[in-house]
């Protein structure tokens, strides 16, 4: 039996054609030159942005690994379309900064880390690392929103992110830990 | 010869950022990695790039088993972008490696003995031009029919698949009176699936060619130096020419002990004169490693009518796909722990591991004694019942001790705290009933039945395994310490796989010298193997050579102090917390200055550096009855699971586990927590979650689409107690804690599924229509 390759051309008639645009990444326009239309804005992102804090571990938007906020919102960096995040504001774990700072300064220069940051550090919620900038960018999303979440809330929020060191129990620790230091300051 | 310049784009691998003053052994601080890990800045080796930089991909048979014509790679290098294509031809070295036993092709060359065997790889300037060069490849398969039944495979029926025959190896272990018997008598058949190691971080490196002929490989793995020397055999080339750095690693647990990309990037790097990446997408790395062994046991348990063990007999037998790995040895794990932690008088152990052209498998976490857990611990629970006996006291009543003899023969020197271990796990509060929440029933939300028919139930298992290589191997450590400008800075090969090495490394320098301290990047350059971050042991062996290397480096100064205040070193003492304390002559003929420093002030301005190694004491080879002071040391631990299942739909949650977990002696509380709870995670996936489904030798779920691992919401509350008897031949009482979580958690979870069901559960994982 011979196996039959597909041919070498791609199916989709443009895919090879070079794109330009321009993305707007923890608060910075950044050109985005000699990517492929079909470009993940993951690899866009790690491959041509130098941002690789957003992780690889599945690029089937299984895993959570690749978590980014594109407006505000959620996602999988690894499913959604460079191109197509034009015009949005995408946040990236190295954007991430603490309240008060400016977007971009501080947590860039590694001097100043987040208090989910700081708390997955205190707590022992990174083993590996691979899930965590993931994990960082999912609790900021879910704590944004929810201050003072219970404890169910806080694994359904957090079961898109898989982690296979941690058993998640310090990962959990290290919420309850910025939940209780949100709570003291407001 | 020059290492190539480091690469560019991220920090160098495993820079690590300077700890919080503080924190020696029995504290916890913080990792040296954390931050940069938190902030995304930390390099893992799929994150690196280099100038000038080719994507590396490789094609892989879709066949389990064909005869290989003809590979016609004409195609795929007319592509514009493609710089290389390489086959079984273009390996100047050894065309086959292997952990144990040199039997796997580089690529493979004639046919192909499981369904991702590699045939070629590519370089191209994106990854997306590799994908189609692949696929431009023309194979000329003709498939074979598969051999996939270990049974047959291990019968003088089964067609060898390999020139090396397809039993990989036998042991029989026959201890005592192997004609005894008991009272009563019970008989059980199990089974374990194949369960992947599903680290987050995939199979990744970078080679960089040095223009003189080497490469440099940055590169995830668990064990550079024995990498090194496999690729370089494969490359043929000089070890000093082929240098491996460790690039970050994204969890490993046993699969990275086999090489991957390795051999591949560097063959594409030197033929190209490029820089060559590669990283494997998830659906390869579920068929570019290797696996837990699927297993089939048989069980017979004899007992006096009061409970005491008379004999067990086992067989086991275990798939190791088309390759050996580590084979060899996971097998032997499973003959020396297969009657579990127990005084066992007479025993008859038959175990074999066959070749089949199933995925190879390996090393996995608990390494043979994961699966015989769960034979020797549902036997446990049977002998209970039919004694009518509680399973706990059956177990309390049987348990092993410092002092015992083992089935291999070998007398149990150190600690070996069973009964604590059992007493601990049970004595932990039980949860509170079923709760009103959706989250709180089997399924979860929206998948849940009624409350009603929800059924709780609670197992307990013990397991016990090695720590160390066994059987003779001698898994030496090197490391260095230099002490300067007021900072130890440790060198050592460690593969920091997650694990926190560099944390306890930290440690053991700053409570030996009394100052801050480092751990450099890993290579092969500067330092010789610290062996493989495997079997628990880096706590003990590469803890033991830094703590070495650190006492050393302490001496050293005490001997300088010593020397510039004009009396005998022996007037000054090396305290446990990393100071010098004694008396000097003062300023008057009589009057004597009080010293106390610590190391690290005493060294002042001078630089002082030591190397050491380590060796855990001589292990011997099993004899043909398999017996033999086989191991240096055992770990033992033992779980208490609570589950709900849901007895319609057949939907298990894992409510709790508790433990009690010998660990020696506890070097970073919070550290050995987290091994705990992660260990108990992939524990409870192996119960009732986790399984590469292979249907004639092909892989059907290569996705965490479809091969699910636990999330925060499958897994359970974990109460864990250490047992801290320090190991009297550990360099600082610790054994490692890595393994034993893993061992009997799945056990003990099959064994609360058969309480709340009565469904008497042979098979893990446990699916929904094993219940139903």
């Amino acid at each position: 039996m011979t196996t039959t390759p597909p041919t070498p051309a791609d199916p989709a008639p443009d895919a090879d054609a070079p794109a330009v645009y321009r993305l707007t990444v923890n608060g910075v326009a950044r050109t985005v030159e000699g990517t492929k239309a079909t470009d993940s804005l993951l690899h866009v992102l790690r491959d041509r942005l130098g941002l690789p804090g957003a992780k690889n571990a599945c690029e089937q938007g299984e895993c959570g690994s690749c978590s980014v906020l594109v407006d505000g919102v959620l996602v999988c960096a690894c499913l959604e379309l460079a191109e197509a995040a034009v015009g949005c504001e995408i946040t990236t774990v190295e954007g991430l900064t603490p309240a008060g700072a400016e977007p971009g300064d501080a947590a860039l220069t590694g001097a100043v880390l987040t208090d989910v940051q700081r708390a997955m550090v205190e707590a022992g919620g990174v083993q590996c690392g691979f899930c965590t900038p993931g994990f960082v960018v999912a609790i900021h999303d879910l704590l944004d929103r929810v201050p003072d979440p219970g404890p169910f809330d806080v694994r359904e929020a957090l079961a898109g992110n898989l982690c296979r060191c941690t058993g998640y129990g310090r990962i959990l620790a290290a919420v309850e830990r910025v939940v209780a230091l949100r709570g003291i300051g407001r | 010869m020059t290492p190539a310049s480091a690469p560019t784009g991220v920090e160098a691998p495993a820079a690590p950022d300077r700890p919080a003053p503080g924190g020696r052994v029995g504290d916890s601080p913080i990792r040296p990695d954390g931050t940069p890990k938190v902030q995304g800045r930390f390099a893992f080796a799929s994150d690196l790039e280099a100038d000038g930089m080719l994507w590396g991909r490789t094609l892989r048979s879709p066949h389990p088993y064909a005869r290989v014509r003809s590979v016609d790679i004409g195609p795929a290098l007319a592509i514009a972008g493609v710089s290389a294509v390489l086959t079984a031809d273009d390996v100047p070295g050894a065309s086959t490696y292997g952990l144990m036993s040199p039997d796997q092709p580089v690529f493979a060359r004639g046919v192909v003995r499981y369904m991702g065997e590699p045939l070629a790889a590519v370089a191209a300037d994106h990854p997306d031009t590799a994908r189609r060069a692949l696929a431009a490849i023309v194979v000329d398969y003709e498939p074979l029919d598969p051999l996939v039944d270990p049974a047959l495979a291990a019968s003088k029926d089964g067609p060898p698949i390999h020139p090396d025959g397809n039993v990989i190896r036998h042991i029989r272990v026959e201890h005592g009176d192997t004609a005894a018997s008991g009272d009563v008598v019970v008989e059980g058949v199990y089974e374990v699936g194949m369960q992947d190691q599903a680290f987050l971080g995939p199979e990744s490196g970078l080679a960089v060619p040095d223009g003189e002929g080497g490469v440099d490989l940055w590169v995830a793995t668990q064990w550079l130096h024995e990498d090194r020397d496999q690729v370089a055999a494969c490359l043929g080339l000089p070890q000093d020419q082929v240098r491996l750095h460790l690039g970050g690693v994204g969890g490993a647990f046993g699969g990275r002990e086999d090489l991957s990309m390795q051999v591949h990037a560097c063959l594409l790097a030197l033929r190209t004169g490029r820089p060559v990446k590669m990283s494997y997408l998830r659906d390869e790395s579920f068929v570019g490693h290797v696996h837990r062994h699927p297993a089939r046991m048989r069980y017979r348990h004899h007992a006096t009518a009061a409970g005491d063990l008379v004999k067990v007999e086992a067989e086991v037998l275990l798939d190791g796909g088309a390759y050996a790995s580590s084979s060899w040895a996971v097998v032997s794990n499973a003959a020396r722990f297969a009657c579990g932690p127990y005084r066992v008088p007479n025993a008859l152990v038959d175990a074999t591991v066959v070749r089949t052209n199933n995925p190879p498998c390996g090393a996995m976490r608990g390494f043979g004694a994961v699966q015989v857990c769960f034979g020797h611990e549902a036997q446990m629970d049977k002998l209970a019942a039919r004694l009518g006996l509680d399973p706990v006291e059956l177990r309390l009543r049987n348990a092993l001790a410092t002092g015992d003899v083992l089935p291999t023969g070998q007398r149990v020197t150190g600690a070996a705290p069973v009964a604590e271990c059992i007493r601990s796990a049970v004595a932990h509060p039980l949860p509170p009933a079923i709760g009103d929440g959706w989250l709180e029933r089997p399924g979860g939300a929206g998948r849940t039945a009624d409350a009603s028919r929800v059924r709780r139930g609670v197992g307990v298992a013990a397991g016990f395994k090695n720590v160390m290589y066994s059987e003779g191997f001698e898994d030496d450590s090197e490391a260095r310490v230099r002490l300067a400008g007021g900072v130890a800075s440790i060198t050592c090969a460690v593969a920091e796989v997650g694990q926190g090495f560099v944390t306890i490394a930290s440690q053991i320098a700053r409570t030996v010298l009394g100052c801050d301290a480092v751990v450099e990047p890993a290579d092969t350059v500067g330092i010789d193997s610290a062996g493989s971050s495997s079997a628990s042991r880096q706590t003990w062996m590469s803890g033991g050579a830094v703590l070495r290397a650190a006492h050393l480096v302490a001496g050293q100064v005490r001997s300088a102090l010593a020397e510039g205040l004009g009396v005998p070193p022996s007037s000054l003492a090396l305290t446990d917390d990393g100071r010098i304390v004694g008396a000097a002559p003062g300023g008057g003929p009589d009057a004597l200055d009080r010293i106390d420093m610590t190391v690290a002030e005493a060294a002042g301005d001078r630089a002082f550096e030591s190397t050491a190694v380590h060796r855990h004491r001589r292990t011997y080879p099993l004899d043909e009855r398999g017996q033999g002071d086989a191991d240096v040391s055992f770990v033992f631990a033992a779980h208490r699971a609570v589950v709900d299942v849901d007895i319609d739909l057949g939907l298990v949650r894992v409510v709790q586990v508790a433990t009690g977990q010998d660990v020696g002696r506890v070097l970073h509380p919070a550290q050995v927590t987290g091994q705990i709870e992660g260990g108990i995670a992939q524990g409870v996936g192996l119960a009732v979650m986790e399984e590469m489904v292979v249907d004639g030798g092909l892989v059907l779920n290569p996705s965490f689409t479809d091969y699910l691992i636990p999330t925060v919401a499958d897994t359970p509350e974990v109460l864990a107690t250490c047992i801290e008897e320090p190991e009297p031949e550990a360099p600082l009482g610790a054994k490692g804690a890595g393994e034993p979580p893993t061992i009997s958690s799945t056990a003990a979870i099959a064994a609360a599924i058969r309480a709340a069901t009565g469904v008497d559960v042979t098979r893990v994982p446990v699916r929904p229509w094993d219940l139903i």
